[in-house]
């Protein structure tokens, strides 16, 4: 089996009394979607943080395509090749839909230091804007306002942004939520093309989605990976049932 | 975006039209009353990069702006003098030359705001606001205190600096001077806005987590923005005691830094010519209303206060219409 492109290693972080998570292992293959998921205050929000480089770890490694990346901070993470989408839309809302996604080809060509030329008028950086977003389908609203958008259509510019920056490996936060039924089997099909360009860490609440895309899933349960495993693993797993799925996601 | 272009053309012509039409009636001190609109919203604009496009609510660019002064006075002093300035490593002859005085100006104000910054842009919200008050108010008080130059009198300069091929001592052509600096800076902030580096700045303004996750650092942006900005208002600060042969610690006193702040919400913030507008109708309005009365403060105070709560967009913000663009 080839070496994992993530691979967290017994990570803890408490809150006071509170162990948010408790030596949480996970890992994350070239080519897989690996789903999280859990009940509202399973640690799965403090996990994300720790692996995007908002929270250090109490204990634990993370390690990032080999290299030890515990302690290095968001952007340093993103430059490493981290590519990630917010669950509450983290987007400059004064900014355009365009203005939003070239920054992130601006960030990936870490040609930021630049103070004379106009970016929008930049031909190259443009053309690879407008082609994220054409892929996750909003190429007719490039002109408006971030704060103008719909929620669902939020949820697609992170995934634009994130495109952009060409990242070895995505981590994304409820990608599903607010799209509404159409909005999520558009996206579950657009993530599900995407897992060959690079492997996904799926944090989300919409259990269609989840057992449709995950190749691996596991479930995190107050701050403690309880099962991890195949689709059917997991809908089998009594624990999983007990803990969290409940009667009426039963197959 | 159109009306808000024509409405910045006529403004920023307003200002060559009043000197001109002031030099026609043979009236100085209108001239001299435009250099120092032109000097004061000069200090604005660089303020307004850290301000508007940055989000960062500096209430310490007094410093900058002294700093810039007291390198104007203390070159030309000791050209004055002719006592060179001993610094013991090394020996500054004083200077009489505008272009080394101004290069001076930002050079200094370039480092202090980078040693500033490189502290208070550790903190956010009020107490970026308070950092950066302390720090001009050190600056005060030291030179207050510090008898070299003048201490708390103030250094006189009594011949107006020199720049080559100009008569600096004619108030139209100084004006000329310090408007082609403004229209210069001017230049550069409006590409400087719209670069690379203007489009990160303004999205960590809007949202310091977006920019950390295309790998960029929010702390390094709003580094050089302050750094920028510093270097230009310190640039004015050259200029505004050049125009008063004056220098004294009133120019670091944070009522200075206030009013820079006060400009750019009259004229509107983060507009590049937000600033030009609110430092024309501030200098017009000293003049104007402090002929009616010697508490003319009040009534400016009445006015901030009118547009704040109905213009949020500053009086171009107002004029030019809901369409206008931010940042």
């Amino acid at each position: 089996m080839a070496d994992p492109l993530l691979d967290i290693q017994g990570v803890s972080k408490s809150f006071g009394a509170l162990r948010a998570t408790d030596d949480v292992s996970l890992t994350l293959l070239s080519g897989e979607i690996h789903a999280l998921i859990g009940p509202n205050g399973a640690g799965k929000s403090t996990l994300i943080q720790q692996v995007a480089g908002g929270l250090v770890p109490d204990a634990g490694r993370i390690l990032f395509d080999g290299r030890d990346m515990t302690t290095l901070g968001t952007a340093e993470r993103a430059r490493a090749g981290l590519g990630r989408t917010f669950q509450i839309s983290a987007l400059a809302m004064e900014n355009t839909v365009l203005q939003n996604t070239v920054l992130g080809v601006v960030g990936a060509s870490r040609r930021v230091w630049r103070f004379a030329r106009s970016v929008m008028r930049d031909g190259g950086v443009r053309a690879q804007a407008e082609a994220a977003l054409d892929r996750v389908g909003l190429s007719d609203v490039v002109d408006m306002r971030v704060g103008e958008l719909s929620h669902g259509q939020r949820r697609l510019l992170e995934v634009a942004i994130a495109l952009t920056l060409r990242p070895k490996v995505f981590l994304m936060d409820e990608p599903m939520a607010g799209l509404g039924a159409e909005g999520s089997a558009r996206m579950t099909g657009f993530l599900d093309g995407l897992r060959s360009e690079a492997p996904i860490l799926l944090v989300e609440h919409d259990m269609d989605a989840v057992f449709a895309l995950a190749d691996r899933i596991s479930v995190l349960v107050s701050g403690k990976v309880i099962a991890t495993g195949t689709p059917a693993d997991i809908r089998s797993n009594a624990d999983v049932r007990t803990a969290y799925l409940g009667e009426e996601h039963a197959p | 975006m159109q009306r808000e272009a024509v409405l910045n053309t006529l403004v920023f012509l307003a200002l060559p039209a009043v000197a001109v039409i002031a030099l026609v009636l043979d009236e100085p001190f209108t001239i001299t009353l435009a250099t120092r609109a032109a000097i004061l919203a000069l200090a604005a604009v660089g303020l307004n990069l850290a301000l508007g496009l940055g989000g960062l609510v500096s209430l310490g660019h007094a410093v900058f702006f002294g700093l810039g002064g007291y390198a104007m006075g203390i070159l030309a002093s000791h050209a004055q003098s002719y006592a060179p300035l001993d610094l013991g490593l090394f020996v500054i002859e004083g200077t009489k030359s505008m272009p080394v005085i101004w290069l001076t100006a930002v050079f200094v104000s370039a480092l202090a705001a980078l040693l500033i910054g490189l502290l208070a842009l550790r903190t956010a919200g009020v107490y970026f606001i308070m950092i950066t008050l302390a720090f001009g108010q050190m600056f005060y008080y030291f030179t207050i205190s510090w008898p070299a130059y003048g201490g708390e009198d103030g250094l006189s300069i009594y011949v107006r600096n020199s720049f080559p091929g100009f008569n600096t001592l004619d108030p139209i052509q100084f004006f000329g001077l310090v408007f082609a600096v403004l229209a210069a800076v001017l230049l550069i902030m409006g590409r400087l806005e719209r670069s690379p580096f203007g489009l990160a700045l303004g999205t960590a303004r809007q949202n310091a987590a977006r920019v950390e996750t295309v790998g960029l650092s929010p702390f390094h942006l709003r580094l050089v923005a302050f750094v920028i900005s510093g270097a230009v208002t310190g640039l004015a600060g050259a200029l505004f005691a050049d125009l008063n042969r004056f220098v004294s610690p009133t120019m670091f006193s944070w009522q200075m830094s206030g009013e820079f702040i006060v400009f750019i919400v009259l004229g509107g913030i983060g507009r590049l010519f937000g600033p030009v507008v609110g430092a024309c109708l501030f200098v017009l309005l000293e003049h104007l209303l402090s002929g009616v009365s010697e508490f003319w403060l009040i009534y400016l105070g009445a006015i901030l206060l009118f547009v704040v709560l109905f213009a949020r967009g500053g009086v171009i913000g107002a004029l030019a219409g809901r369409g206008a663009h931010h940042g």
